[in-house]
């Protein structure tokens, strides 16, 4: 799909820097250290056992997980703190963290629509109190941004009466509709019903031809090996290896890794038949 | 044994206008109730961890002590501190009071009942905490607590017989007094128990109404 980074001719402009990240929860670490790069237009998946860290570490690219030490910028600017007279590092304020995080999108494995808007009311809502669109311009936006992931003719339509496949669609278009510079997905599939994960994950992978920055923990290996630039493996907290998904799939694997993939294979071995 | 309906025929327009006392009182006293108990159930979901628990105190001090004991404390042992109350205006603030707690209760629960879920996608968009309650929570939960709503003003409904103790001239205090001088008690009993059911099966039946008309997004 894209380049692999690094081997363009040019580097790449880095969209999210995360640097010796490390999130609390009490005296439980999850995240122990992860540095991390995203660039431009890359598309990095996440993968991983559960419990693995893996979507705290994508929660802290939002800051709603408020990572405890390291630093993460996204595009160029220090997510969630700032710095007080005596250079002590503070939380920053809520418009300010809103600021950075305007270039985020978010999109959740249980959708989080709001059950009592439409699919359009849904989408525009951003539109019209945080960008403070007026009535027409939001409908128009948020019309185009179902248009494109198919859910026009469902504009109209409470979430309770879409299925789950509509409903995740309809939390895309949501988020991009603020049009940010890059996407974060947590396990967008995970609640589907297999036959409805097709459709959410064709949506991801037009936007990762449009170009799309893109950063998706997953479980869908299908989608990690053929989309991915990069992927990304996360064990207890750590990062165990990252590369292209030829690297991480078929190259030499660290052990930790190799007995994860075993259980997909595990898994899918009646089609390996 | 006789059931003399004239002893309430005669005394209609007395017995009216307790009705309407009835009326003033638990209407005033649930409006009260309800914006009291909004503000704190608001104050407390984005208020520092003191005024928070400040205001669970009054909640538990409220709730744990009976209405008739707040009553006397408001119209009798106002005056002392310099707070000197009509009986009407005791009896509507003092049900205020008493609903405040309740309501507060009720619209905790329902802020709680939201996903939050639903919250961080508001926070990942950008959204302020107050547009996130008037544009997120709000609206859902007030849905959903439709019915423990209908409870708290049906009990609240009945609680104004209490006022009667305080000299306010509501139905129960109308028509016991009535009793009293006629000695008809069976007629004026069951005459109040009428009022009631019928402000309560009202109240009820509203409730349903308001549940079904707003209920769309979650019915289907």
């Amino acid at each position: 799909m894209n380049e692999l980074p690094g081997t363009d001719s040019q580097p790449r402009e880095t969209m999210i820097q995360m640097r010796n990240v490390v999130k609390r929860f009490g005296a439980n670490e999850v995240i122990k250290g992860v540095d991390l790069e995203i660039h431009k237009s890359e598309v990095v998946c996440i993968i991983g056992p559960s419990g693995s860290g893996k979507s705290t570490l994508l929660r802290c690219m939002a800051f709603l997980a408020e990572y405890d030490a390291g630093e993460v910028f996204v595009g160029g600017e220090l997510l969630g703190y700032t710095h007080d007279r005596n250079g002590q590092r503070v939380r920053a304020s809520e418009p300010e963290i809103n600021q950075v995080r305007r270039n985020v999108g978010m999109v959740f494995q249980q959708f989080n629509l709001w059950p009592h808007m439409t699919a359009l009311g849904n989408v525009r809502e951003a539109l019209r109190r945080v960008r403070r669109m007026d009535k027409q311009g939001a409908n128009a936006q948020a019309m185009k941004t179902l248009e494109k992931v198919g859910m026009a003719h469902k504009a109209q339509s409470y979430p309770v009466q879409l299925s789950g496949g509509e409903q995740q669609r309809v939390a895309i278009a949501r988020a991009l509709a603020m049009e940010p510079h890059i996407m974060l997905f947590d396990e967008p599939t995970s609640s589907l019903d297999p036959e409805l994960v097709g459709e959410v994950l064709q949506v991801m992978k037009q936007l990762a031809r449009d170009g799309m920055t893109m950063v998706v923990v997953t479980h869908e290996m299908g989608f990690a090996a053929h989309v991915a630039d990069t992927v990304v493996f996360i064990d207890d907290g750590r990062i165990l290896a990252q590369g292209s998904p030829e690297a991480i799939f078929q190259g030499e694997q660290h052990p930790r890794l190799q007995q994860f993939l075993q259980n997909y294979l595990e898994r899918n071995a009646f089609w390996a038949r | 044994m006789t059931f003399d309906l004239t002893i309430l025929t005669h005394n209609a327009g007395a017995i009216l206008g307790g009705f309407g006392v009835t009326l003033e009182t638990w209407i005033s006293g649930v409006l009260i109730g309800i914006l009291a108990g909004l503000a704190i159930a608001l104050l407390q979901l984005s208020c520092a961890r003191a005024v928070s628990g400040a205001l669970r105190a009054y909640i538990e001090v409220v709730r744990g002590t009976p209405f008739l004991i707040q009553l006397f404390f408001l119209y009798y042992g106002g005056p002392s501190v310099g707070l000197s109350l009509e009986p009407v205006t005791a009896g509507i603030l003092g049900l205020g009071v008493y609903g405040s707690a309740y309501f507060a209760e009720v619209f905790r629960a329902g802020f709680r009942s939201i996903p939050p879920g639903q919250l961080e996608a508001g926070v990942c968009l950008g959204m302020t905490r107050w547009q996130m309650v008037h544009r997120i929570m709000l609206p859902q939960m007030l849905v959903i607590i439709v019915p423990s709503l209908c409870n708290t003003i049906i009990v609240l409904s009945k609680e104004t017989a209490v006022l009667s103790v305080i000299t306010v001239p509501e139905l129960t205090g109308v028509l016991t007094g009535i009793g009293s001088l006629s000695f008809a008690f069976l007629e004026v009993l069951v005459a109040l128990c009428l009022g009631y059911l019928t402000l309560v099966e009202l109240t009820a039946w509203f409730g349903r109404w308001v549940e079904r008309k707003v209920g769309h997004f979650m019915l289907r």
